[in-house]
């Protein structure tokens, strides 16, 4: 059991910089979910941790001890690899006992430890195989149980899951939950999937071009996303972003689609006139078939999805606007009023930064 | 939770101290490796540039010294002085000889087993495995097994001292078949079904799609074939007496007498030095493809 | 393994495959053929018969000490070549697969010797152990080692040794770099992270993996000793002193073209084809089984 503490990571290869410095505090127990679309530096950050990556500068603390420019031998972890990265010409159960050996533990307490992560695992009656006899998931759960029998400090995950198929993903995603919960080990779980991220995480750290985006629980997250990027990512359809500016003192926003309308939550700072964009979730735009406060939505693709339907259309001046609809609706080329409701916006600085509404809205 | 104890800075240090190890290790190692390899080219290189009493005293140099150009003409026009024992061939004339023999190799073997490879992949007629397997067996029959029947033959034929007889023999080759084959068998069969649909024949989609297909195998095989070819050593040095066919290789070490004393060791180390060049330069210019000929044809 | 869409006709691939299928019966089958059956003759005296004598060549040859000589030359020879080369070339190897600066400078001056001729490479080492003119012979010499491999069998042994070996060395390396670099690196670092340092690293999983390329080699390697060290061996030492390099190879030519032995030659000649198909088989059949994967 252990914290994870990273203060102020930066790598550079060559001239790239990578990571522009990341700090992070892991809880003892906890598990942070990495998310982020691939070349944002999720991966080289799991292995400056594993120490399989030197930083440029900044620390890596385990338990408070640092680490920094330690060999992974000497960093009491275990990690997952994408590719499972099992060692071909051992068997499962040498696979499993292969660090045990290393640190030299007695046979017997060998053979106890692997024993109950393979019966932990379902994997006993796999103990003599080799790995190319194993299916995907069979390898998935060896993997698993060579970082159990560790009993590391720290568990590394990297997108384990992503060579699996979508049935089996499910069903790992959940195990691995279970398994973490479980044993109570730190863990850090890199992934470029947000149904993962969101599944998974006790927190979640969203990762864009070498910077931490935002480090929340999943569903502050998804709610109150720190700027227009980890809104984007995080949903699915992703969020609407709709080009306005700030009007009435900083009470409304006139939308570039046409109606000027007031926030729900408060003022926002900054002058009338200055841009803003508002974000609303594909599934808060509202059907409204009365036309009270609606906007027509030119429907261009119906994707009828059995519960509910995602409607892509255009909202006057040309704007494009995903909604999820909990009803069977619309026809391509039919006109459909739906209301933006304030109280489900996001609203971003042109810099793309949430502003949040002023505690008090001055008299 | 604990802190870092001077412990664990010691162990900070005794890491990076390791890991510098490490890299000092692998260039110590691949530097000394480097030297062994260079060291008989460097003395072979230097030895070229000094005069024969220097060597033949035994002193031998380290650095460059001013007979290189005396050497390296007497070498290239003559083949050494004549007041010692030498064979007395030019050595431009051995280069040309080698530069055809191998050329000649090369494209000989690249072309009868693109052909040979090309009719087993792609047509299905009757005898096409025993074809197949006549071939593969040939592997097994290196012209060192065979040498005195095979020069029998030679002799039948009055195909000796000939660049015929240098090359015609070590034309027919299993390996380049095998990879020619290897290589047709990835080509998708939609290639050949898109062939027959726009109604291209075998000839036709051979010289339009497997020959254009293959030019990086053609490049790399060529380069390996190149280096096997010029390297011949006992197949010429048995068919050819003639010295208007003398290959550089065997030429050089007919250079070397017996009685030591007589020896034109410049002269020698020059020719050496020559006779290594063209091989080399192809490995060095070609190293991509050459390592993907040697891999891919080896395995 | 074969294609399903294939084009017709029976007269044009033939044609195709002629000019092989006649070089390979003329140059390859004629001549095996013609060794099988002249193993069997024997030429009397004055070369002007062939009689039928049965296994008699193969048992005089079994029996002839010069012939046993050099199988037993061959086995030192080929072992010594085959396993210096092999271990210089894994070390080499390893050493040039670790992320350092100037790597691909090293590699590609450790290549380069594949290049230069057996004869050649022979020649090279010759310039440096000579006893008179070579720095290294001269020096031994000098500090009281009498060397002389002109002389003295064993040295004559060690340096063709030296001279066939230090051009394989190139080769295997490649093929070893090949076989390093075809290990996942996340299999590097699993045993990393499991706790294990790079010694212990190579032994439990770099080594076992590279099996295959290296059993491969193996054979490779014991076919380059066997057949193309003709030239180290003609250039260098001749068989000599005494018979002390003559080789399986070096006394085919020996008793073919020099002593004109015509049946002894051809029964040699079968016994090196038994072997070459021997190697052949075994390495096929563990190509097939792929070690461990």
């Amino acid at each position: 059991m252990a914290t994870l503490t990273l203060s102020a990571v930066k790598k550079q290869f060559g001239a790239t910089q990578v990571l522009h410095g990341i700090d992070l505090d892991v809880a003892d127990g906890e598990m942070i979910v990495v998310v982020g679309a691939s070349g944002c530096g999720k991966s080289t950050l799991l292995r400056i941790v594993a120490g399989l990556e030197t930083p440029s500068s900044g620390a890596v603390l385990i338990d408070g001890r640092d680490v920094t420019r330690l060999e992974p031998a000497d960093r009491d972890i275990a990690m997952v690899f994408q590719n499972y990265a099992l060692y071909p010409h051992m068997s499962v159960f040498d696979n499993m006992a292969y660090g045990l050996r290393i640190r030299g533990m007695p046979t017997a307490e060998i053979r106890r430890r692997v024993g109950e992560a393979a019966e932990m695992l379902e994997i006993s009656q796999l103990l003599d195989r080799k790995p190319r006899q194993l299916s995907g998931g069979q390898r998935q759960r060896v993997a698993m149980g060579r970082a159990v029998v560790r009993e590391p400090k720290l568990f590394l995950f990297d997108e384990p899951l992503s060579n699996l198929d979508a049935k089996l993903r499910v069903q790992m995603r959940a195990e691995i939950r279970r398994l973490q919960k479980r044993l109570g080990v730190t863990s850090l779980f890199v992934t470029h999937d947000q149904v993962e991220a969101m599944t998974l995480g006790d927190r979640l750290v969203v990762m864009h071009q070498g910077r931490a985006a935002q480090v929340a629980s999943p569903m502050e997250v998804w709610g109150t996303p720190a700027d227009t990027y980890v809104a984007g990512f995080i949903g699915s359809p992703a969020m609407n972003f709709l080009a306005a500016s700030i009007s009435d003192a900083g009470r409304s926003a006139s939308l570039k689609a046409g109606p000027t309308l007031p926030f729900a939550d408060g003022a926002r700072a900054g002058a009338d006139g200055s841009t803003i964009t508002i974000g609303i979730r594909p599934e808060h735009v509202e059907h409204r078939p009365d036309g009270a406060d609606a906007l027509p939505l030119a429907v261009e693709l119906v994707e009828p999805l059995g519960s509910e339907t995602v409607i892509h259309g255009r909202l006057p001046g040309g704007e494009s606007l995903v909604a999820r609809l909990p009803i069977a609706a619309g026809h391509i080329g039919e006109t459909l009023p739906v209301r933006l409701p304030p109280e489900a916006w996001h609203v971003f600085s042109a810099e793309g930064v949430r502003l949040p509404a002023r505690a008090a809205v001055p008299a | 939770m604990r802190d870092t104890t001077a412990e664990d800075l010691a162990l900070a240090r005794a890491t990076e101290r390791r890991q510098a190890r490490s890299r000092w290790l692998a260039h110590a190692v691949l530097g000394l490796g480097v030297l062994v390899f260079a060291f008989p080219i460097w003395i072979t290189l230097v030895g070229s540039t000094h005069d024969v009493n220097t060597i033949g005293r035994g002193d031998v140099p380290l650095w460059f010294g001013g007979e290189a150009v005396a050497n390296y003409v007497s070498a290239w026009l003559t083949g050494g002085a004549q007041t010692r024992t030498t064979l007395g061939v030019p050595v431009w004339l051995m280069l040309w000889n080698s530069l055809n023999m191998a050329v000649l190799i090369a494209v000989g073997k690249i072309a009868i087993s693109l052909l040979s490879a090309y009719a087993v992949v792609f047509f299905s007629f009757p005898g096409r495995m025993v074809c197949f397997w006549l071939i593969f067996i040939t592997l097994m029959l290196p012209v060192e097994v065979r040498i005195i029947p095979t020069f029998e033959v030679m002799v039948n034929l009055q195909l000796t001292n000939s660049m015929a007889g240098l090359v015609i023999p070590l034309v027919a080759s299993a390996t380049a078949t095998l990879l020619f084959r290897q290589f047709f068998l990835t080509i998708p069969d939609e290639y050949v079904e898109a062939a027959k649909i726009d109604g291209a024949g075998p000839l036709r989609f051979f010289k339009d799609v497997v020959l254009p297909l293959s030019v990086t195998n053609i490049a790399a095989l060529f380069v390996i074939l190149f280096i096997y070819g010029w390297n011949q050593y006992l197949w010429p040095l048995l068919i050819v007496s003639d010295k208007d066919l003398e290959t550089v290789v065997v030429g050089m070490t007919k250079m070397i007498g017996s009685g030591d004393q007589q020896n034109e060791w410049n002269v020698i180390m020059a020719t050496a030095v020559l006779a290594m060049l063209p091989p080399v330069a192809v490995v060095i210019l070609m190293q991509r493809w050459f390592v993907k000929g040697l891999t891919e044809t080896e395995k | 393994m074969r294609k399903k869409v294939i084009f017709n006709g029976v007269a044009l691939p033939y044609l195709l495959l002629l000019p092989q299928l006649v070089i390979t019966a003329v140059f390859f089958f004629w001549p095996a053929g013609q060794a099988i059956y002249g193993s069997f003759l024997r030429e009397d005296a004055f070369g002007l018969s062939r009689d039928f004598v049965g296994l008699e060549n193969f048992a005089d040859i079994l029996s002839d000490p010069n012939y046993l000589g050099a199988v037993w030359n061959t086995v030192i020879f080929s072992s010594a070549v085959a396993f210096s080369a092999l271990g210089v070339a894994i070390f080499l190897a390893v050493q040039a697969d670790k992320a350092i600066r100037g790597s691909g400078a090293y590699k590609t001056l450790l290549i380069w010797p594949y290049a230069v001729a057996p004869a050649v490479a022979a020649v090279l080492w010759l310039f440096l152990f000579h006893p008179q003119i070579g720095l290294l012979g001269r020096f031994l010499n000098g500090i009281g080692i009498p060397w002389d491999y002109k002389v003295n069998g064993n040295q004559a042994m060690l340096l063709v040794i030296i001279a066939a070996a230090w051009k394989q060395v190139s080769y295997n390396f490649i093929f070893f770099l090949a076989g390093l670099q075809s290990i996942p690196r996340s299999v590097l670092e699993a045993a990393a992270i499991d706790g294990a340092r790079p010694t212990r690293r190579f032994w439990t999983v770099i080594f076992p993996l590279l099996a295959p390329t290296s059993f491969f080699l193996l054979v490779v390697n014991i076919v380059y000793a066997f057949f193309d060290t003709f030239g180290t061996i003609h250039a260098l030492t001749q068989g000599g002193p005494g018979q002390a390099t003559t080789t399986l190879i070096y006394k085919v030519y020996v008793d073919g073209v020099q002593n004109l032995n015509f049946g002894a030659s051809a029964a040699q000649s079968v016994v090196l084809m038994a072997i070459v198909i021997a190697l052949t088989a075994v390495q096929f059949r563990f190509i097939e089984r792929k070690v461990h994967y």
